[in-house]
């Protein structure tokens, strides 16, 4: 019979390098057995290798400093850890408060889409750079497009308590001298010398530390991904050990309500 | 005493007024100026109802016959479709019923019969309307991403399947039927020439296609069109996870042998 679907050759064939369960016997991951060859590692260690493929205490311990430093901040007015504490407060399930604060962490104004962002945006300046502009026009550039950089300005307030004790961090380990890191920091000098004073926020500088480390944007975003439930976590229990609805309750009146005030007739 | 003005939740959807005996309880909502509990409660359909949230006026009556053509087109994509699937590998490992719908969710969103691929289309209808010079030079030259995001890129022309080999029966009953309630002109025009775009895709019409027409004859935004896609999927989901969990997982499909680690 002639094959009319190319999702006939995928017929139960997932070929794949990735790793997998070999029940009851052994479990691999990118050809390393995990059970025997990767059992002391780190957790963190653990998910550099499962998300990226490289094996490197160093940026493991980068990693782990960024994600105590800069990402978990247990505030259940921060808006990804709100909706864990609205779980709480709901009575949800802690499960289900961790995926809902990973989900909404895929943000804008903060979160996963500037932690990618800025990297993108470093390693496109880098080679904008080597390839003969200045600095001012690959800025400059960027706002016209985009009206922002990713990683410069923050919500809230305008500088960021993180940078210095993420670069005394990364120092402490040998890093925050590369060139990406240096790159960071001269944007950041050129923007709050600009007419919109965007300070560096702590997306650039952790996107700089780790493009030094040789992580690309995705690899970057891929790791980060789960930075952020230390911060949710607390927020849920907090939530769940008080009184149930007590989280920010509203009355009727904190609906500041701004359409027509004519009651309307539904047609029968 | 603190003089700061009070936070408050500003919409143009929603108006409530306290009960007398407790202001963190609403007495009456209006919905766009509706009383949702006196009125719309009694009067109107559920599909009338979900129009006007999502358009804050209500349909006419060819627009809820769209909008509900629709919704029952899209209510269970069946249980070999990506989300249901995601629904029912909850439903066999006991996970909470939440988390089925969030897994739904999660695998509905994307760019591949998805929310997100319903929001592409949905910009390709705003950008060539119902101009088949357009749609060839939009399809052909698709727009490239100007800087990273957290959604991959599209890897093929949305609205289509690039797995399909013809346009599959249901998705031609079920343009052919909107076609009939709704006589608007841009599913008309779909429906025309569906070959012709078709031929430009290299690939058949998918219901994310017809979807987007609908709802963009409807008037939808393209981030409302992901929305509603996102909601209409769910019930689908929801009742196949049920199932399954009931199941079981020894009933379930686990790809014992066809795994295959390279070595």
């Amino acid at each position: 019979m002639p094959v009319h679907s190319k999702l006939e050759t995928f017929e139960d064939n997932w070929r794949t390098s990735m790793g997998g369960w070999f029940p009851g016997e052994k479990v691999v991951l990118r050809g390393r057995d995990v059970l025997h060859e990767l059992k002391n590692n780190s957790w963190m260690e653990y998910l550099l290798f499962a998300t990226t493929g490289k094996e490197s205490p160093k940026i493991a311990r980068l990693m782990e400093g960024m994600w105590v430093i800069c990402t978990s901040f247990p505030d259940p007015r921060i808006w990804n850890n709100r909706v864990s504490a609205l779980a709480g407060t709901a009575r949800s399930t802690g499960a289900l408060a961790a995926a809902a604060s990973v989900a909404v962490t895929e943000a804008t104004i903060y979160g996963l889409k500037p932690i990618k962002g800025a990297t993108d945006f470093l390693y496109r300046a880098d080679k904008r750079l080597n390839d003969g502009e200045n600095l001012e026009q690959i800025i400059q550039s960027e706002l016209k497009q985009f009206r922002s950089v990713y990683g410069y300005g923050r919500p809230i307030v305008s500088g960021d308590e993180r940078v210095e004790p993420m670069m005394e961090f990364a120092r402490s380990i040998d890093c925050g001298e590369g060139r990406f890191i240096k790159l960071a920091f001269a944007v950041a000098e050129y923007l709050s010398n600009s007419r919109l004073k965007y300070q560096i926020n702590i997306a650039a500088v952790c996107a700089g530390l780790l493009a030094d480390e040789g992580l690309k944007p995705m690899d970057f975003y891929h790791m980060a991904t789960l930075a952020f439930t230390a911060g949710a976590m607390p927020c849920f229990i907090d939530a769940l050990n008080q009184q149930e609805g007590c989280f920010f309750p509203l009355r009727t009146s904190r609906l500041n309500y701004i359409g027509g005030e004519k009651v309307k007739h539904w047609r029968v | 005493m603190n003089d700061k003005p009070i936070e408050k939740i500003t919409t143009k959807i929603w108006r409530e007024t306290p009960e007398t005996d407790n202001p963190f309880a609403a007495a009456d909502c209006y919905c766009c100026g509706y009383d949702v509990y006196g009125d719309l409660l009694k009067n109107a359909s559920y599909i009338d109802y979900l129009y006007l949230l999502f358009r804050q006026v209500p349909p006419t009556p060819e627009q809820s016959a769209l909008l509900e053509g629709l919704a029952i087109a899209l209510t269970n994509p069946g249980p070999r479709d990506h989300s249901v699937r995601a629904a029912m590998s909850a439903g066999v490992g006991g996970s909470t019923h939440a988390s089925a719908l969030i897994a739904a969710l999660t695998v509905g969103a994307g760019n591949l019969g998805g929310a997100r691929e319903v929001f592409h289309a949905m910009a390709y209808w705003q950008q060539c309307q119902n101009r088949l010079a357009d749609w060839q030079q939009l399809i052909t030259n698709p727009p490239q991403l100007e800087r990273e995001d957290v959604w991959p890129p599209m890897e093929h022309a949305p609205g289509f399947d690039p797995n399909g080999v013809s346009c599959p029966t249901p998705v031609k009953k079920t343009l052919a039927h909107l076609v009939e309630v709704g006589k608007t002109a841009n599913l008309i025009w779909l429906h025309q020439h569906r070959l012709e775009l078709e031929g430009f895709a290299g690939c058949p019409l998918a219901f994310s296609g017809v979807a987007a027409a609908a709802l963009y004859d409807l008037e939808f935004l393209p981030e409302e069109a992901e929305m509603v896609f996102l909601l209409l999927r769910l019930p689908g989901a929801a009742i196949h996870s049920l199932e399954q969990e009931k199941l079981g997982w020894r009933k379930y499909p686990f790809f014992a042998d066809g795994f295959k680690l390279n070595s």
